[in-house]
């Protein structure tokens, strides 16, 4: 599915990803790890397209297609989605707008017919109740007013909605509490399956006993250093990042 | 020390020539105090950058040629204009039409006024020696403008209207203001509109025509607001790329009254849209919004006087920019609160959006106030596109043009969601969204 060979990056002069290869295979469920400053959240915006990032050599294959050859929106209509660790709010666009508008851009991108309008609200209102979604939210701003909560479960119904077929989820489980994490942790687990996959980057343990993952990587100084199963991430619950801790926190 | 004289310029000449002639005219007129408006213009001249007030916004430079007042159309060249009319143009209303700032009565639906209301040509008003225009000029500032001055001076048509006490009529009146022809011409129009206590008043008004018409309207509108009553006022200037456009509302709202006007431009190589409020009476509630979308070397200049002279005011003002190309915003927004109008609450913001590097806004909001116990700010703001924005829109599909208009128009929207009445409120958005279009 998703296959990143030698990837170098910086920011400003500043060297943030250092020869990162990864490989993601299709259906699998991977997370990433590391401490502060590993590079984790860059490598999410760089798989998502964001400008800011010089990639000074490497390539992101989507099957088989280098997505670094492509804008962000052109990746988003190829199967890529960035759930966003801090969701932005749009005052003056309705949530409603918003929605319609991307799932038809993605269409029109890709060759299809744009949803109707019933078709389209059938497909919202379903996925709203699924992630417990007050419908009156779906009325207001985008996110404006949301709690933080609230904001990472938007990020979902759009998951849900967009249907693309490689997901970058950045520290979805930050800012949630208990019950957020369990309908959160729901809505990616129902998006499982054949055909699609996930790169979960998280900093805790905890977001994985709800998305269990099929293989854990450990990323320090913007490379993966180590790799393993899903009991990779209870070792460095219990032992830390100090073996991986970089003292060129980026 | 030798003795300095301006010398005029080539426009001024040319005004005080065509007074002259037009004098003649209005001699039998005496209502009207023409005379001393255009003393009062002759001493200031057209204003240049020298002049605080016109600083950003230099009419001696861009008037090079004073054009003569236009002649009333004939029918079927006022009917041509008026079919080509875009401005509100689907919307249910009793329409004014002013072709080339005359009013075209068989073009209009004087005979389907809504009950309370009564319109009075202007030029009727003049003949039959009409009360209501005692009321003319109900802010005294805007009389020291040398802009409404020459309006005064040259006053060609216009109209009174009265809504009646405890009137709510549903339907608004349209003022639709049309221009059409091949050569330079000159407008000066006034509608006075005298809403009775605890009346509620929906005005629409819209200014247009082709471009690469030379034309040069000077149009006012003076508005007394009664006791409790409500005045809404939604105005679109689409005007041709070559109009230089000059207007002025004057408001005077007494007890407990309720105003919302809001000026949407898009069109004119220059425009300037002055508005003075005087808050009469206590308890008042006055907003006042704007919002201009710019491009390819037009100037627009938004400037405001909210002088509050009574207890509990609060007023609320919002304008908001969008300049591409090389284009220039003007904003210039002063809030007096004089000693007596404790407890005035008012908040004056101005936000520009600048697309491209060319662009310019000039913000000058100002505070004078003299009661100790009041609630007032301002703020102004100017920047290109949320990069962070754009970058979240695009990673959810939308190409990054599409995501730039979707904040263009939500940071617009702002402005115009003040709207009260359904129809003109989607005209505006509508008018937004056909500039997005065109911009691609």
């Amino acid at each position: 599915m998703l296959e990143i060979k030698n990837l170098v990056v910086q920011i400003e002069d500043n060297r943030i990803l250092n020869g990162l290869n990864l490989t993601v295979n299709d259906g699998e469920v991977a997370a990433i790890m590391g401490p502060n400053g590993s590079g984790k959240s860059t490598l999410s915006y760089v798989i998502a397209g964001k400008e800011d990032y010089e990639v000074l050599d490497g390539e992101i294959l989507l099957d088989g297609q280098n997505v670094l050859e492509m804008a962000a929106d052109e990746r988003a209509a190829a199967g890529v989605f960035l759930a966003f660790q801090y969701p932005l709010e749009i005052p003056g666009v309705g949530t409603t707008t918003f929605l319609k508008a991307c799932l038809n851009a993605q269409r029109k991108a890709r060759g299809e017919a744009e949803l109707s309008t019933p078709d389209f609200i059938r497909a919202v209102n379903g996925a709203a109740d699924k992630l417990e979604i007050n419908k009156e939210m779906l009325k207001r701003a985008l996110n404006v007013g949301f709690s933080g909560g609230e904001k990472k479960r938007m990020e979902i119904l759009q998951m849900a909605l967009l249907q693309p077929k490689f997901c970058v989820l950045d520290e979805t489980d930050s800012g949630l509490d208990i019950d957020a994490l369990r309908i959160v942790s729901e809505g990616v687990n129902a998006l499982r399956g054949q055909g699609r996959s996930f790169l979960v980057i998280t900093h805790y343990q905890r977001l994985l006993n709800h998305i269990v993952p099929d293989v854990v990587h450990v990323m320090s100084k913007g490379q993966i250093v180590k790799t393993g199963g899903k009991e990779l991430a209870l070792e460095l619950e219990a032992s830390g990042y100090a073996e991986y801790r970089t003292s060129e926190a980026a | 020390m030798a003795d300095v004289t301006n010398l005029r310029s080539p426009a001024e000449a040319g005004l005080s020539k065509l007074f002259e002639t037009a004098r003649q005219s209005f001699a039998s007129e005496t209502t009207i105090a023409r005379e001393e408006a255009f003393r009062f213009f002759e001493a200031t001249g057209l204003p240049s950058r020298r002049v605080e007030a016109f600083k950003y916004t230099d009419l001696r430079a861009a008037i090079a040629e004073a054009a003569p007042p236009a002649e009333a159309p004939s029918l079927d060249a006022a009917k041509a204009a008026v079919a080509q009319a875009k401005g509100f143009s689907g919307l249910e209303a009793a329409r004014l039409t002013f072709v080339n700032g005359h009013l075209i009565r068989e073009l209009s639906d004087l005979d389907k006024i809504p009950a309370g209301v009564t319109i009075l040509p202007l030029n009727d008003a003049l003949s039959q020696g009409d009360t209501a225009l005692t009321q003319l000029a109900p802010v005294p500032q805007a009389r020291e403008n040398p802009v409404y001055q020459l309006n005064t001076a040259f006053l060609a048509d216009g109209a009174v209207i009265r809504v009646a006490p405890g009137a709510k009529p549903e339907q608004p009146i349209h003022l639709r203001f049309v221009g059409t022809g091949n050569t330079p011409f000159s407008t000066a129009t006034r509608v006075l509109v005298q809403i009775g206590e605890d009346a509620a008043f929906s005005l629409l008004e819209s200014h247009e025509g082709p471009n690469g018409l030379t034309c040069q309207p000077n149009d006012a509108l003076d508005v007394v607001v009664g006791p409790k009553a409500v005045f809404r006022h939604t105005r679109l200037n689409i005007e041709g790329d070559a109009a230089i456009a000059l207007s002025t509302l004057s408001l005077k709202v007494e007890a407990e009254g309720q105003v919302e006007t809001v000026n949407l431009v898009t069109g004119a190589v220059l425009s300037r849209h002055q508005i003075y409020v005087h808050v009469a009476g206590e308890g008042t509630n006055v907003v006042v919004n704007g919002a201009a979308m710019l491009r390819r070397g037009q100037l627009a200049d938004s400037t405001l006087l909210a002088d509050h002279a009574a207890v509990g005011g609060v007023g609320r003002e919002q304008f908001k920019w969008i300049i591409d190309g090389d284009a220039t915003g003007v904003f210039q927004g002063k809030i007096i609160v004089r000693q007596a109008a404790q407890q005035t609450d008012g908040k004056m913001k101005s936000d520009c959006l600048l697309l491209t590097d060319e662009g310019q806004m000039m913000n000058k909001p100002e505070l004078e106030i003299f009661a100790d116990d009041v609630a007032c700010g301002h703020g102004a703001t100017c920047g290109a596109p949320d990069e962070d924005l754009l970058f979240y829109l695009m990673a959810r599909g939308l190409p990054r043009a599409t995501a730039e208009s979707l904040l263009v128009q939500a940071f617009v929207g702002e402005a115009v969601e003040a709207v009260t009445h359904e129809g003109a409120r989607a005209a505006l958005i509508g008018e937004i969204e056909a500039w997005l279009k065109a911009r691609g």
